[in-house]
């Protein structure tokens, strides 16, 4: 499996601690936030809300370099528009992936 | 350009601003969480541009699109292109970029948009131009005869008391007015009041100091407040 890495943030932050620092702040802010809203919408089965919550988790997948995982999402989004919740366990790995990961950055 | 930042999503916010920051002529004003206090601010705010994300829970970015009344230019900012096809409906939506955005991709959005300023602009002198060949004169009222003056070779107005003093490059006239009543029939394109004594024909300027220009032989002080506008209408020139 594809590992989550911040060669985006990088780029971006163009070797100024200070903004890399930022936007490594924020994710670790608002990604746990953001897993548990998923979680919460997914155990009062509203799959308006989870699919609000996995585009917004998204952003963040991509942000982190996970180009397979950004598919998966993208994916799963799509079939919770059809009240599928085909590649649930799929982008569940990836939401643990990212939460270990955030922890050693 | 001043700019607003309407995204849900903190971390989509930092990454613009970010990116705002490595380009000078972009100034963030403010950023929202939710279009609708943005709202508010636009009626209170000159914006030229928004970034806004077209996936936004409640309010989205479309609702927010179709409730603009005068909206400056948008750039949409979307984790899927699909969502800004409607969006390309309106002629102010100037691009659309694909998060996680990429600085070159950025950097091209904001260059496209400034170049459609800039040809805008000239559009707009090109009319006001235009408007000055078909009004190239005018008449004033001297001992009741009305005598014409060709509006190109004035080149200052001067008030004098209850009246002006037009001068030209052949004559000078001396007519009963305000230099308030002459200002609102010159065309905006020529004349500027530099001064609340003065108003001057921009293309017949030779020299500006600090806080005088000359013309022809006459130097003429420039308001403080009034020296910004004439700095902006001479970079149009």
């Amino acid at each position: 499996m594809e590992k989550p890495n911040i060669s985006y943030i990088n780029q971006l932050a163009r070797e100024d601690k200070n903004i890399k620092a930022e936007l490594i702040a924020v994710i670790k802010l608002e990604f746990p936030e953001e897993k548990k809203n998923y979680y919460q919408s997914i155990e009062n089965k509203d799959f308006r809300k989870i699919e609000a919550n996995v585009h917004k988790l998204k952003h963040k997948i991509s942000i982190l370099g996970l180009e397979r995982g950004y598919e998966i999402a993208n994916e799963f989004e799509h079939n919770l528009r059809e009240l599928d919740l085909d590649r649930k366990e799929d982008f569940e790995e990836i939401l643990s992936a990212i939460s270990d990961y955030i922890e050693t950055i | 350009m001043n700019c607003i930042i309407i995204d849900d999503e903190k971390l989509a916010r930092v990454i613009i601003k970010t990116l705002c920051k490595e380009i000078d002529s972009l100034i963030i004003l403010e950023e929202f969480s939710n279009a609708i206090e943005a709202m508010k601010f636009l009626n209170e705010h000159k914006v030229d541009l928004i970034f806004l994300d077209i996936h936004m829970p409640n309010f989205s970015g479309l609702d927010f699109i179709r409730s603009l009344k005068n909206p400056p230019k948008i750039i949409l900012t979307t984790s899927d292109p699909k969502f800004a096809i409607e969006a390309f409906e309106y002629d102010f939506i100037a691009d659309y970029l694909l998060k996680p955005i990429q600085s070159p991709r950025f950097k091209k959005a904001i260059e496209k948009i400034e170049i459609k300023t800039l040809k805008d602009d000239a559009t707009k002198l090109e009319t006001s131009v235009n408007k000055i060949d078909i009004e190239n004169d005018f008449y004033v009222n001297i001992d009741r005869r009305l005598i014409k003056i060709d509006l190109p070779s004035i080149y200052l107005i001067e008030a004098k008391g209850d009246y002006i003093k037009i001068k030209t490059e052949s004559k000078d006239y001396i007519v009963h007015s305000t230099l308030k009543k002459i200002e609102d029939k010159l065309p905006d394109a020529l004349f500027l009041k530099i001064h609340r004594s003065f108003i001057i024909n921009i293309k017949k300027i030779i020299d500006i100091e600090d806080n005088s220009v000359l013309i022809q032989k006459d130097v003429i002080p420039v308001s403080r407040s009034k020296r910004p506008e004439l700095m902006k209408r001479l970079d149009l020139l």
